[in-house]
């Protein structure tokens, strides 16, 4: 498709070529696009204990501090949020890499037991990939009280880490039924304003943060999360 | 029959005695060590916002989740390509997008799927300052309509812009400046 052709024919024709190339795009992909950005992104986790809806990494308000954020369960509503909880059998691992090959150099390793999230690392995992053993061995890290739906959020601390582990607020936004409306072939553009299709639904969040001396100090980092079933 | 009765008694004594005392030691090492042990298979994972749910085909949904990092390239990158093809015009042509990426460049970044965070300021996806660029993902961050411009804005983001935006670009409760940094809950 030429650009001049774009240029040339504004608006109704574009919207057409367009609709024409998201009809095949719609093939092409099928029905991938479910939910961004992360929630209920495929079948064998949709909806599940270990589905990860999103993850965040960021400075902390101590800027000396990285903050990680995993959150699990999507579209949690206000009536359920009582009585969602993490499962135990299902880690949440935070991977770090500190030397640009895209492979973990470290862990930081979150799982529930009897109302507690614990936390191991950040510390050189046992072996690194799609299996894991918990790293108990490590004397780096702390636990935390999981916070219950209607009271306060409980914060743990220890060596200059934080801990949080419990129900938030889903913290991502985005107008995704216009989106999957566009998709579909139903509009031909976004609304304005549009509308936050995650408004008012809550996650399962785990927030640690961490001293960035304690996962390589300085320059660029590669992380992701995993969730791994025992 | 009286013999049995005190032999049955005192078995009973002597049981529950010794449940007794084995109780306690169970308890006492249960709120020390919580039992960890046990291999944990992978399910899903995340880098950046949106990736699986944007640019993986349904069929290899899955599959993308159990593929460690450094083999997603080879397993995807094609795939992600064609896929962004068929859906925006806007790299149609070697067209590219603001970051100067053809289809080629641009899916080869997105199919290493990790967060490039920076240990040394700021950290955001993406806050049109070209050094801060893949620094990290702020709770705040636009990640959805940065991605849509990255693949329907074109070359300086002005292509396409009834669809280059979802016109959300806050959440709808306002974050905490201090741990744990997310609102409380709905």
């Amino acid at each position: 498709m030429a650009e001049n052709e774009f240029n040339n024919n504004k608006n109704l024709k574009n919207m057409k070529n367009l609709k024409r190339v998201l009809g095949i795009g719609v093939i092409a992909v099928a029905s991938c696009f479910v939910i961004a950005a992360d929630h209920i992104d495929a079948p064998e986790v949709k909806g599940g204990s270990s589905d990860i809806t999103d993850f965040y990494a960021f400075q902390g308000e101590n800027t000396d501090n990285l903050v990680f954020v995993a959150n699990l369960q999507a579209l949690i509503s206000p009536a359920n949020t009582g009585s969602a909880t993490f499962d135990e059998n299902v880690l949440v691992e935070f991977n770090i890499d500190t030397n640009q090959d895209n492979i973990e150099d470290l862990v930081i390793q979150a799982i529930p037991r009897n109302g507690k999230m614990y936390f191991f690392g950040p510390v050189k995992p046992s072996q690194t990939g799609l299996n894991s053993t918990i790293e108990t061995s490590t004397t780096i890290g702390g636990n935390v009280a999981i916070s219950s739906y209607g009271s306060a959020a409980n914060i743990a601390t220890n060596n200059g880490m934080s801990f949080f582990a419990g129900p938030r607020d889903d913290p991502f936004f985005m107008d995704f039924a216009q989106y999957s409306a566009i998709i579909a072939g139903d509009a031909s553009s976004f609304n304005m304003p549009g509308a936050d299709t995650f408004a008012g639904s809550n996650v399962m969040s785990v927030v640690v943060e961490v001293p960035k001396s304690m996962i390589g100090g300085s320059g660029k980092i590669n992380t992701w999360v995993e969730s791994k079933r025992k | 029959m009286k013999n049995i009765k005190i032999l049955t008694l005192a078995l009973t004594v002597s049981l529950m005695a010794f449940n007794c005392s084995n109780d306690d030691d169970n308890n006492e090492i249960k709120v020390i060590v919580p039992d960890f042990s046990g291999t944990y298979t992978q399910e899903d994972q995340m880098g950046r916002p949106a990736v699986n749910t944007v640019f993986v085909a349904a069929a290899d949904k899955d599959a993308y989740n159990v593929t460690i990092p450094t083999a997603q390239s080879a397993a995807f990158q094609s795939k992600f390509e064609a896929n962004l093809l068929a859906l925006s015009p806007a790299y149609a042509d070697g067209g590219k997008n603001a970051l100067g990426q053809d289809a080629a460049a641009f899916t080869g970044l997105l199919a290493t799927d990790v967060l490039n965070v920076s240990l040394d300021g700021k950290t955001t996806f993406y806050d049109g300052i070209a050094k801060n660029t893949l620094s990290g993902r702020a709770l705040t961050d636009d990640v959805i309509t940065v991605e849509l411009l990255l693949i329907f804005g074109g070359e300086d983001f002005t292509e396409f812009p009834g669809l280059s935006n979802d016109n959300v670009d806050a959440n709808d409760k306002t974050f905490l400046t201090s741990f744990p940094y997310l609102a409380s809950p709905h």
